[in-house]
């Protein structure tokens, strides 16, 4: 005797998915800062936070908009996105330049390569008296922190992705006759710039950091004179619109080198689809 | 006693690959054992062998990618290497890498255009290596190979990563390649029917030496069910030591 076997729906079962959702997915990962948000004011409001440390969003929020009303807030930015631009500047081109040397050349490496080893074993931070001591307490220590904070990312990344450029594509194309120079262009540089890239967004995050530190050397503009100033009057609203600013430059910049990673290696989002 | 002024000198002959004693260790483990081979122009010539039998390692002398060896090798000078790997560039279209180490003149990208319109990809002159198959992929990697006209193409393992559908069609186009552009060919591959259905003449290396060698000539296209293709293969299967069923 045959026995009817049960048929099911496969689909029913809800293993996975029947559809993918319809809200983007970018909205949907606001859902946790707003719900924080939310959560903070309303614990303001029954008041179980002293005003005094911590300030409710909805005053944040007001001490913002006085703030950018004066235009002073845009005034201390623009001083401090001067800073780091400046520095990014310096610092990603030292940082190429010596990653290229050291890379590609055996004399470049035993020239550079232990040298920036050395500087990238010693926090960074630690080099601003001696800033200081050198350059003064005007813009020079500021930016050129900054700078070398870059800098050594740029470098070690950039570096390593030369070094590490798969060596059977390098064979490959030597038996295909390529020299040196399509080598370079047409192998190497490609191959290195995912890491090149990775090294720029570690140097964005960087050179803010670099930013706050050297911001504590007498700076008549900028964020971290601003931070100090607040601090100095007991301003922690003002303190937290500042927390908030840094939080803004820094997810901009993140945006930024992911921007730039799909323009540049749109072959590797081809190899990532497949 | 020998006269004066005749000395006989050797008839140079026509040869693609001259390879005489060629003697290659690893760490004292020798690889390659006085190993010779000779081949003539346009000779398809398979060789077969165990993994770490060496076969590879031959194939690396004469592409120029191996030279510490010892003995007397000759190679033409327009050669070109096929891997087991396609190893295209993924930053490059496919058009570029096709001319990839050539100058770039409007000639060779009208020739790389027509190579790749030979190996059925002309619809993808423009694409990302990262968005083809494994075998459109290879041939690319073949096109990259036949663009430089070479009198002398490497093929190491060609097809050894291929599904079995794609590694059919693969054979026959190159054995359209071969037989329009003629050049010798060296087949490296475990393949035993590989070798049979394309070769001219199939070698069996064994610890370094050749230990078979056998013109293969059944008459084209041949026939996997042929007697002779199914005898051949059962002796060259037992000369790498395995049984035929």
């Amino acid at each position: 005797m045959v026995t009817q076997l049960e048929l099911v729906d496969p689909r029913a079962e809800g293993i996975v998915p029947a559809q993918e959702s319809r809200v983007p997915r970018w909205l949907q990962r606001l859902v946790g800062p707003v719900v924080l948000l939310v959560v903070w004011q309303a614990l303001s409001m029954a008041q179980l936070f002293d005003p005094r440390t911590t300030p409710s969003p909805l005053i944040v929020l007001n001490t913002a908009i006085t703030l950018l009303g004066s235009g002073e807030l845009q005034a201390h930015l623009q001083a401090s996105l001067g800073r780091v631009l400046h520095g990014l500047a310096i610092g990603v081109s030292l940082g190429v330049v010596g990653a290229l040397l050291a890379g590609l050349a055996r004399w470049g490496e035993n020239l550079i390569d232990a040298n920036m080893e050395i500087l990238h074993a010693v926090p960074n931070f630690a080099f601003l008296p001696v800033l200081i001591a050198w350059f003064g307490i005007g813009e020079e220590p500021k930016v050129s922190l900054i700078a070398l904070s870059v800098w050594i990312a740029v470098y070690i990344n950039t570096y390593s992705a030369i070094r590490n450029v798969d060596a059977s594509l390098v064979e490959a194309a030597r038996t295909f006759g390529v020299g040196r120079r399509e080598l370079i262009t047409a192998v190497i540089l490609p191959g290195a710039l995912p890491g090149f890239l990775v090294g720029l967004r570690l140097a964005l995050t960087s050179a803010w950091l670099a930013l706050i530190f050297a911001e504590t050397i007498n700076a008549p503009t900028g964020l971290g004179r601003m931070m100090g100033d607040a601090r100095e009057y007991f301003r922690i609203d003002v303190i937290f619109v500042l927390l908030g600013v840094y939080a803004l430059l820094g997810l901009v910049s993140l945006a930024l080198a992911r921007f730039l990673e799909s323009r540049l290696l749109a072959w590797r989002r081809a190899f990532d689809g497949a | 006693m020998a006269h004066d002024g005749l000395v006989l000198a050797p008839v140079p002959r026509n040869l693609a690959v001259e390879a005489r004693n060629v003697n290659k260790a690893f760490n004292d483990h020798a690889v390659l054992r006085d190993f010779s081979l000779e081949m003539r122009p346009s000779e398809f010539v398979a060789l077969l062998g165990r993994s770490g039998s060496g076969k590879s390692t031959f194939l690396r002398v004469l592409g120029a990618l191996d030279a510490q060896v010892d003995g007397h090798v000759r190679v033409p000078r327009r050669r070109a290497v096929v891997f087991q790997d396609p190893r295209l560039m993924p930053w490059l279209p496919v058009l570029r890498n096709v001319t990839l180490g050539l100058p770039q003149t409007r000639e060779v990208k009208e020739r790389g255009l027509a190579t790749l319109a030979e190996v059925g990809l002309e619809n993808h002159v423009n694409a990302w290596p990262g968005t083809l198959s494994g075998g459109e992929a290879q041939r690319v990697a073949l096109a990259r190979a036949m663009v430089r006209d070479p009198q002398l193409l490497l093929l190491d393992e060609p097809f050894g990563a291929l599904d079995a559908l794609t590694r059919i069609r693969m054979h026959g186009l190159l054995r359209d390649l071969h037989q329009r552009h003629r050049p010798a060919v060296l087949l490296v591959t475990h393949d035993v029917d590989e070798a049979i259905l394309l070769a001219d003449r199939v070698l069996v290396l064994t610890g370094g030496r050749i230990s078979l060698s056998t013109p293969i000539d059944l008459p084209a296209p041949r026939n996997r069910s042929d007697p002779r293709f199914v005898a051949l293969r059962r002796r060259l299967l037992a000369e790498l030591g395995v049984e035929a069923d």
